[in-house]
Order: structure tokens, then C-alpha cells, then sequence
């Protein structure tokens, strides 16, 4: 532990966990950096007039400043403080979704309605999806909490089921890889609250067989009306993208051509090719191949070894939390890190079917970073309760 | 408060360590991408990043005999735009069309078109691309490019050929020699981004374009200019369609010129020579076009007529069944089989021996050594002289010879191909077979190309051809020499004699198919030294008006070309006595003609081969003569000049 415990048993001694808040602050650095080699020359032709080729990088580092006062003041309140916001954030965020869906209020953006915005104006002021992941691991662990005597009983799991059901089913309507990462973050919670482990081995192993049904007899299940068909598309576009250049290949494709042009020390910063509009919006989700072709195997490795680190520093925060209530923030938000990691890493590098889906710290969204920054204040206040004595 | 309990502890720890499993998983994944299939993405990534700009190779040159440049490179430029760089259309497309001279609606579209670089036009002059540079419009480029430039226009056009937009040979020597001529392309590899604009830092991969070999021919521009002006001059005073000349060395078979007038301007190949009345079709324009640059002397073939006897005349002797000295006799016909084949005197020619009958170019004398040769022995001196195969020569296109199959020939077939007909071969094919006839029996391949110069000058190929030596005896060469030079000085090629020089040679007048047209081909087939010959020529004259004998309209056509270029050849003349006061050649002095009259002026004149002019003198008083007299001449009295040469007298 980065502390040093010193010699004073009569004053208890708050931890707060410093490597964790490095590893913050170095991921949205080398974000900012990344965000600016990938999109600089993009912007520089598309706001030539404005910002140029820090359009990008600006905004978010604007976003950066206000989430990383926020993560401080946040880690500086006792999580405990959180809990009676559980429930209103639950129902704001219940109620911003539907808002979204169905009002005026959702704005649309690249054909996708995933914006809160004010009617008319066309000015979007963030995704409530990542206002939802922040609202219901802090609902949920608050209602685990609360439930844990009971936790295995059948009508507590559909009790849980109710609670997050809505918003997930809300999110999944136009971001299904956001009700994914929702839904995910709310199944590893309940795993860990839980005592039983069978049903859980069970439950991947469904999940397994489904998609391996799906990847072999897609075509079958598109027949019998199981799937639609642009799923199944997905799937054959993810077993070879060179066979739909232009189609549903073309990101993944490009994507590739970056990965596999990077070698083992890549190009070099700033040295990327595919940035220069091959790969579409090279600073989104797909910045992790523009990191792979300029910085090489070498840089996406330590990157990745750099989330790995993080999951750790969450781990070692759950497992000393002062309580349960603790443990369960810290393993949602760790949940949520590494789902999102996993699955964006594996998109882009065609492990799995395309779905977007952004790095976290790393790609390019001020309501994103916004968000995240909130949840790693969660993580830190909560470390901040750790107290030892000597 | 609850405290985590130990299996949630534990929990925690599995599902941390399975993301971090994934995670190292993904690194896995990653390095199988950017090290194992890090080629294949590499290689298909620069596929798409670079684009490949060519750098023209500058074209060789190709020079005539005496090194004088007959086909060169002009620097033109090619202008085009790039969509995503032009800042200001209107003016780009006004500039454009205005300078170009194109319709700007034209430019427009192609302004317009999405594209990575569209091309406005191509071989636009050099002084144009540098004024449209000097705009500085964003988003045009101005590339230089080599253009063929002939400087002769249209001097040998149908041999040299011409090329194309992309520079490539299109027909002629141009296409022959195209491997050597053409050069090796440069490249430029630039990279672009996905909308095709080139990156400015990018460093470029250049690779140099390397010029082509110049070409070294024959052909002598002297030569070609002097046949030229001949065929001219003959087709116009004859209204012929066309006239073909080739003038070639006998011993080698090196090709000094070959005319086929009408020629056309190498420079403007895609321009015919006579406009259509009436709009055509893109084809048949293209039909038009492929006519005019027909190179009739190897592209057709034609019945060579009287000038084959000299093949039947060569097989005859050789093969020994003919002796100069053998008797004939002509009753103007002869019957083969049941046909009856007239000479072309129809009195016939009576009594003569082989060398008169030649002379007479004698259908029957030539009908009976064919029939005595025989379909064999005359089809192995065919083969044996090359006539039924191509010359070889290094112009794209030779037509082959059509001649009948040796199983269909009878007698009457036989017959009419003994003296030139029913068969037809090109005018080169039969110029190069007499060419191994008279140089002593090697078979010659006519040809342009010598050799091969590289880009600084250094000779890095000598063009060889296949030579096949005593096809035929030197005695029997020596024989046909010598019947030939009759036939020229005192048989129908009389009209090619010329003074000084020993000229051999046969005439020919071949009615065009069908018969009694009425249209004829008159040739005449010439070789000078007749002992030792440096140069041989063949004259077709197609459909000639008025007369057409080949005797009277092709020989003295060569003999004039003869008197100019075997001087230029170092062939000096030599008279004899006989040709010297029968020609009046020799020089004479100049008398004093100052004060005379024009009687007493005449009466000096008595006995001299002046050419006087007399000039202030009207013409009725040129009739009497009284009181005017000499008050200038020219050249001054004393002075030695040619023989016949002009003198001029100016009266008051």
C-alpha cells in the first residue's frame, strides 16, 4: 500500500489511495495527447475556422478540468453522505432516460438518440446512459446493502431484476452496448453480494451457448424470426470484415489496417496514417488502434497493463472498504471500467462483433469523462474511509 | 452496518482476477495483429495510403544515316486539378477553359468529378502550362511531359510511324523499336489521406524515369526528300492515286528511303489529308485514318508484272535451261494448253535470242523459260530467292506473298507467273529478292535500324539481320547484270539511262484487277553501278492517267532521282567517249556578244548547245531583230561554262 503507516496509535489515520488517483491522472493525460494525434488533422480541415486542430483536445480537456474538481470534492465526502441521493438519482436518471426516448428533450447525433438536450435548440448537454451507470451503482449497492440478509432469496433477485430492468431496458433502446455494460455492471454486483456460485457458472454458461448458437447457426435462427437480420450481419461481418470493405467491415477493417501497420514499437507518435480519415472518428471508440499503430505493441501493452493496475487498486479498495455498502461501489465502478475496457479492446480488434463502445479516460466525450471522473471520486472516498491505526 | 463478508472478499479477487485474464488476453490478441499479421495489415494499409504518380521517361530519339534528327521530344505539359484543393471553382474553371480553349462547361464536369486527380488535357504547349502556372490557381497542377516532335513533318511518315497520347508507337519504326525507344517510367509514391489529397511532409519514394535508346536508321533524309519531291512531282503530272519509291543498298539491304506519297504529317497523324464532305462515323474516320498511314511499299501487295522477269530470268539461267544466247521467236501470242497469252506486242517481236527478248520484255521468250523450268524448279527458285516468305524487314504489318499453291499450278498458271501476273507480292518483297540477285546471290533483309545509342550517345547494340549467302552463282548475277543494264540502255527501260553511270534495270506496266479496267500500275525496278550495284530502287505508280507504260512514266522518274543521289552516294559518273558528244557534255567558252544584233547574235550562235535567253526584247522585234542590240551579257565573253549552259543577252 503507497502509505507509509507511522508510529501513532493513539490517531486514527485515513487512507486515501494515491495510486489509484495517479493512474486517473495519467490515463486522461495520455488521453488528451492521444485524443489530439488522432483528431488533429481531421480537425484542422473541419474547424479550420474556429478551434483547428486542437478542437477536439480543448473540449476535452475543459470536460477534464470540471470532472477532475468534481472527483475531488466527491472523494472528500464520506460515501455514506451518497445514500440519500440513491434513490433520487435513480428516479432522475429513470426519468431523463424516458425523457430522452420519447420527448423532444433527446437529441440526435450520428442517427442515434443518445443525447439530453434543450428542445429545438440542437444543443446537447450529455448522454443520460452514462448518468444511468453512475445512478444505479450507487442505487444498487445501496439496495444490496440493505437486502444482504436475503440476498439468495428468488423474490429478492426479481426484486433487483425490477429495479434495474428500466433503465437498462431504457438505454438498451438506442445503445444496446450501453444496456450491455449496465446490465453487466449490475450482474457482477449481484455476484459478488451473493453466496451462491452455481447458478452464476450456469448462467455464463448459457450466455456461452447462446452466442456460440448465434455465430454458428445465425442463419438458421434468422429463418425461425430468432434474429434479425443485421444482427446476423454483424456476426458474418465479424468472421471476415475483408469480405465487406465498404459495407459493415469498413471501421473494422480500417481499424485493423491501423493495428497491424504498428509493429511491435509502432510508427511513432503522431506518425499515424489512418488517422487521416481512413479510420471514422479515429478519436472515439476506435482511438485504441490509432494507439496501436503509433505507439506499437509496446504502448497498447502498457496501456492495457495500465487498466489491469486500476482493476487492482479497486480490488485492494473493495476488499478494505469500511463496509459492504463500500465494497459494492467500488466493485460497480470496477465492474464498469472493466467491462467497458474488455469490450472496446475486443471490438477493435475484431475479438468480438462490432458495438460501439468507448475506452474510458481514453476516447474522446465530455459527458463521458464527466461521468467517469463522479464514479472514480466514488472509488476515492470511498478508500478515503479506510482507516488504520498504529 | 455491514461488513464484507469473506466469500464476497473472495469474489471480488475471482472477478478481478478474470478481468485481468481477459485484459493480458486482449494484449495476446493485440500481438498476434501487430507482430504475426503485422506484414499482410502493413503492406494492405500502404495499398491504400500511397498513390503512385508516373514520371514520364523521355522517348529516344531516332536518327537518319547522316545523324540528323528525324524524331525528337518536345516538352508539353498536362493539366490537371484536384477537387479537394481548388479554394476558388468559378475562377479555376474560367481560367481553364479560356486558356485550354475548351468549352467551360467541359471543365466544369471534370472540375466537379470527386475524384484523386482529374486530368483537364493533355499535350498542352509548354509556353500555355507555364502561364496557367503563373496563376497560381489552388488545386491545378501543371506536369511537364514529353511530346514526339518530327521535325520533318512529313517526311518518311508511313516508316517512322508516330505515337500516341501515352507516347506509345502507334504504326512504323516507332512500334517496331518501341522497347528500345520507350524509356522506363519513373515513379512517385506519395501518401494521401482517405480523401486522396497528398500529405505535404510525407516524404516521397522517387524512382528516376529513365530515358530511351535513340535509334539509328538507314534512311537517308537527303535521299527520302529527293524521292519524295520525284513521286510528287510523277503523281501529280500522272493524277495518280499513289506513288511508291524504295531506294535501297543491294549489298546489305539497308533502306536508304521508302516514299509512299500522299504522305501525311507525322505531327498531325489524326488529320486526313482530305477532309470528307460529309460527316463520318468515329469508325469510319478510323477506316480513313488506318488508310492514310498504309505503308503501300510492305503493307500491300501488288502483281509485279514485267519486273518478275527478272526472278524467271535468274531461275532460267541458273538452273541452265535458258542460255543468253538461245533463240525465240514471237509471233505475238502463245498458246498454253488451250489458252492463248498474248505479248504485249501484238505484231510480236519475231526472231530474237534470250538478251533481246528480255530486252523486248518479251511475254512468250519468258512464257517458254518458265515452261521449261517447270512448277517445280520454278517454286524451288521462289523459295530459293525468298519469295514466298516475308522480307523480314523491321516495319510492323508486311503483307505476305499470295501466290498459288504449287499442287493447283498448271501449265497456264505457270505461264502467266513466269512473266508477273496472277500473283501478288509487295514491292519490297520483289526489290529485295532482285537485290540478292544482283549483288552476287546473298540473301539480303531489308531493314532500317543500325543500331542502338543509348541516352549519352554510346552504342550499346548493333542491329543485326539474317544473311544467307550464295543462293545463287555470282555468274549467273553477273549474267542478269548485264541483260538488265541492256534492257536500260537500249531496251523499254531506255528512259532510265543515264549518261555517265551504268544503270540496270526492268520496267513493268501491271493491269489492275479486274482486267480491262483500264487501270494500270507502272513500275520500274533500277540498280546503279550495273557491275558492282550500290543502290537499287523500285517505282510503283498507281493508276497513272494517259500513258502508262512503266517504261515511259516510272524509268525516267528513277533515272532523276539516280542522277542526284548516286553522286550523293560517292558514286562518281564516268563518261565515255560515245556519251560525251552525244550528251554534249564538256564546257565551252563564252564569245563576245556585245553590240550584236539579234541575227548576228543567232549567227555566233551556229554550232554551240547554249541555252540563250534573251531578255528587252519585244517579241515582234525578237522576229526581225534590226536595230536593238546586245548591251549586257551574261556570263561575261571568255568565260568557261558548261556546254549547254544559259547564257543571257540583254538588249536596250
Amino acid at each position: 500500500m503507497a502509505s507509509r503507516r507511522r508510529k501513532r496509535p493513539e490517531k486514527v489515520r485515513r487512507y486515501y489511495d494515491y495510486s489509484l488517483l495517479v493512474a486517473i491522472v495519467f490515463l486522461c493525460c495520455f488521453g488528451l495527447v492521444m485524443i489530439y494525434s488522432s483528431s488533429s488533422y481531421i480537425a484542422s480541415l473541419e474547424y479550420a475556422k474556429s478551434d483547428g486542430a486542437a478542437h477536439f483536445m480543448i473540449r476535452q480537456a475543459q470536460a477534464l478540468v470540471i470532472g477532475f474538481v468534481g472527483m475531488i470534492i466527491i472523494s472528500k465526502i464520506d460515501y455514506h453522505f451518497y445514500k440519500h441521493f440513491a434513490v433520487m438519482g435513480y428516479v432522475m436518471s429513470v426519468v431523463i432516460m424516458v425523457m430522452v426516448n420519447y420527448t423532444p428533450f433527446g437529441i440526435e447525433r450520428n442517427g442515434k438518440k443518445r443525447w439530453f438536450g434543450i428542445p429545438g435548440t440542437n444543443t446537447s448537454l450529455f448522454q443520460p446512459a452514462e448518468l444511468v451507470k453512475i445512478a444505479l451503482i450507487l442505487a444498487l449497492a445501496c439496495a444490496i446493502n440493505y437486502l444482504i440478509k436475503r440476498i439468495d432469496n428468488w423474490k429478492v433477485i426479481g426484486l433487483l431484476l425490477a429495479m434495474v430492468a428500466p433503465p437498462t431496458y431504457l438505454v438498451i433502446d438506442n445503445n444496446l452496448s450501453s444496456g450491455i455494460i449496465i446490465f453487466g455492471i449490475a450482474c457482477v454486483m449481484y455476484f459478488v453480494a451473493s453466496r451462491k456460485k452455481l447458478r452464476f457458472a450456469v448462467a455464463i454458461g448459457a450466455v456461452a451457448a447462446i452466442a456460440i448458437l448465434f455465430v454458428e447457426f445465425g442463419d438458421t435462427l434468422v429463418e425461425m424470426g430468432i434474429l434479425e437480420k443485421y444482427q446476423l450481419e454483424r456476426i458474418d461481418v465479424w468472421k471476415d470484415p475483408a469480405a465487406y470493405p465498404l459495407d459493415g467491415g469498413f471501421q473494422v477493417l480500417q481499424g485493423l489496417y491501423a493495428i497491424g501497420s504498428g509493429g511491435i514499437f509502432g510508427k511513432g507518435l503522431g506518425n499515424s496514417l489512418q488517422k487521416l480519415g481512413f479510420v471514422p472518428e479515429a478519436q472515439n471508440d476506435m482511438i485504441f488502434s490509432i494507439i496501436c499503430e503509433e505507439l506499437g505493441l509496446f504502448g497498447a501493452g502498457c496501456l492495457i497493463l495500465l487498466f489491469v493496475f486500476m482493476i487492482w487498486r479497486f480490488m485492494i479498495i473493495a476488499q478494505n472498504a469500511p463496509d459492504l455498502l463500500g465494497g459494492l461501489l467500488v466493485v460497480g465502478i470496477m465492474a464498469h471500467i472493466a467491462i467497458q475496457v474488455i469490450l472496446n479492446i475486443a471490438v477493435v480488434t475484431n475479438t468480438i462483433p462490432n458495438t460501439g463502445i468507448t475506452l474510458p479516460f481514453i476516447s474522446y466525450g465530455g459527458s463521458s469523462i464527466v461521468f467517469l471522473m463522479a464514479e472514480m471520486g466514488l472509488a476515492l472516498s470511498v478508500s478515503n474511509q479506510i482507516t488504520y491505526e498504529k | 452496518m455491514n461488513r464484507s463478508k469473506t466469500y464476497q472478499r473472495k469474489k471480488i479477487v475471482f472477478f478481478c482476477m478474470a478481468s485481468a485474464l481477459l485484459m493480458l488476453g486482449l494484449i495476446v490478441r493485440s500481438g498476434y495483429l501487430m507482430v504475426c499479421q503485422s506484414e499482410y495489415y502493413t503492406e494492405m494499409a500502404s495499398q491504400l495510403h500511397q498513390r503512385e504518380r508516373y514520371i514520364k521517361a523521355a522517348r529516344g530519339n531516332i536518327y537518319d544515316a547522316s545523324g540528323t534528327l528525324v524524331a525528337a521530344n518536345r516538352t508539353v505539359c498536362t493539366i490537371s486539378v484536384i477537387h479537394n484543393q481548388i479554394r476558388d471553382e468559378e475562377k479555376v474553371v474560367s481560367t481553364l477553359a479560356q486558356m485550354l480553349d475548351l468549352e467551360e462547361a467541359e471543365v466544369q464536369k471534370k472540375v466537379e468529378k470527386y475524384s484523386a486527380r482529374e486530368i483537364i488535357k493533355t499535350n498542352v504547349d509548354k509556353e500555355i502550362g507555364d502561364q496557367i502556372r503563373l496563376c497560381q490557381l489552388e488545386g491545378v497542377k501543371v506536369d511537364e511531359d514529353y511530346k514526339r516532335y518530327y521535325p520533318y513533318g512529313s517526311l518518311a511518315s508511313k516508316v517512322l510511324g508516330f505515337t500516341g497520347s501515352d507516347n506509345q508507337g502507334i504504326i512504323g519504326l516507332e512500334v517496331k523499336y518501341e522497347e528500345y525507344l520507350k524509356g522506363t517510367d519513373g515513379l512517385i509514391l506519395t501518401l494521401t489521406d482517405a480523401r486522396g489529397v497528398e500529405i505535404d511532409q510525407a516524404a516521397e519514394e522517387r524512382i528516376e524515369p529513365v530515358a530511351g535508346n535513340d535509334l539509328h536508321i538507314s534512311l537517308d533524309v537527303n535521299i527520302q526528300k529527293y524521292a519524295e519531291q520525284a513521286a510528287y512531282k510523277i503523281m501529280e503530272e500522272k493524277g495518280a492515286n499513289s506513288v511508291s519509291v524504295i531506294i535501297m543498298n543491294p549489298q546489305n539491304g539497308e533502306i536508304y528511303a521508302m516514299v509512299n506519297v500522299p504522305e501525311f504529317d507525322l505531327n498531325e497523324p489524326f488529320t486526313l489529308l482530305e477532309e470528307p464532305e460529309e460527316p463520318v462515323t468515329a469508325e469510319e474516320k478510323q477506316n480513313l485514318l488506318n488508310q492514310m498511314w498504309r505503308n503501300g511499299c510492305i503493307n500491300d501487295t501488288y502483281e509485279p508484272g514485267s519486273t518478275f522477269k527478272i526472278i524467271t530470268m535468274t531461275a532460267g539461267l541458273e538452273s541452265g535451261v535458258v542460255s543468253p544466247s538461245d533463240s525465240f521467236y514471237c509471233p505475238g501470242y502463245k498458246v498454253v494448253e488451250d489458252r492463248r497469252i498474248r505479248c504485249h506486242k501484238v505484231a510480236g517481236h519475231g526472231a530474237e535470242d534470250f538478251v533481246l527478248g528480255a530486252m523486248n520484255s518479251c511475254n512468250p521468250v519468258f512464257i517458254e523459260v518458265g515452261l521449261r523450268l517447270g512448277v517445280n524448279r520454278t517454286y524451288e527458285y521462289l523459295e530459293r530467292l525468298g519469295l514466298l516468305e516475308k522480307t523480314g524487314v523491321d516495319l510492323p504489318g508486311e503483307a505476305g506473298t499470295i501466290m498459288h499453291k504449287k499442287e493447283n499450278v498448271g501449265e497456264v498458271e505457270l505461264a502467266t507467273v513466269s512473266f508477273g501476273q496472277s500473283f501478288q507480292i509487295t514491292p519490297l518483297r520483289l526489290l529485295t529478292s532482285v537485290c540478292s540477285v544482283i549483288n552476287g546471290g546473298t540473301q539480303v533483309t531489308p531493314h532500317f535500324g543500325v543500331s542502338i545509342h543509348n541516352a549519352d550517345g554510346e552504342q550499346v547494340y548493333t542491329l543485326e539481320y539474317p544473311v544467307k549467302e550464295g543462293i545463287i552463282s555470282e555468274e549467273t548475277s553477273s549474267k542478269v547484270r548485264e541483260i538488265l543494264e541492256k534492257v536500260v540502255a537500249e531496251g523499254t527501260g531506255k528512259r532510265a539511262y543515264l549518261p555517265g553511270f551504268r544503270i540496270g534495270g526492268k520496267t513493268a506496266t501491271s493491269e489492275k484487277l479486274p482486267r480491262r479496267s483500264g487501270k494500270y500500275i507502272s513500275s520500274f525496278l533500277g540498280f546503279a553501278p550495273a557491275d558492282n550495284p550500290q543502290v537499287a530502287a523500285l517505282i510503283t505508280i498507281d493508276e497513272p492517267e494517259g500513258i502508262y507504260y512503266g517504261g515511259t512514266v516510272a524509268a525516267p522518274v528513277i533515272a532523276s532521282i539516280f542522277d542526284n543521289i548516286l553522286p550523293y552516294l560517292g558514286v562518281e559518273p564516268s563518261y565515255t567517249e560515245a556519251e560525251l558528244s552525244a550528251y554534249e557534255i564538256g564546257e565551252a567558252q563564252v564569245p563576245d556578244f556585245m553590240g550584236m544584233t539579234v541575227g548576228e547574235a543567232k549567227e555566233a550562235l551556229q554550232g554551240t548547245d547554249f541555252d540563250v535567253r534573251y531578255i528587252g526584247l519585244a517579241e515582234e522585234e525578237g522576229q526581225s531583230g534590226k536595230d536593238v542590240v546586245v548591251t549586257d551579257q551574261f556570263p561575261l565573253a571568255g568565260e568557261q561554262v558548261q556546254k549547254t549552259g544559259v547564257i543571257i543577252l540583254y538588249f536596250q
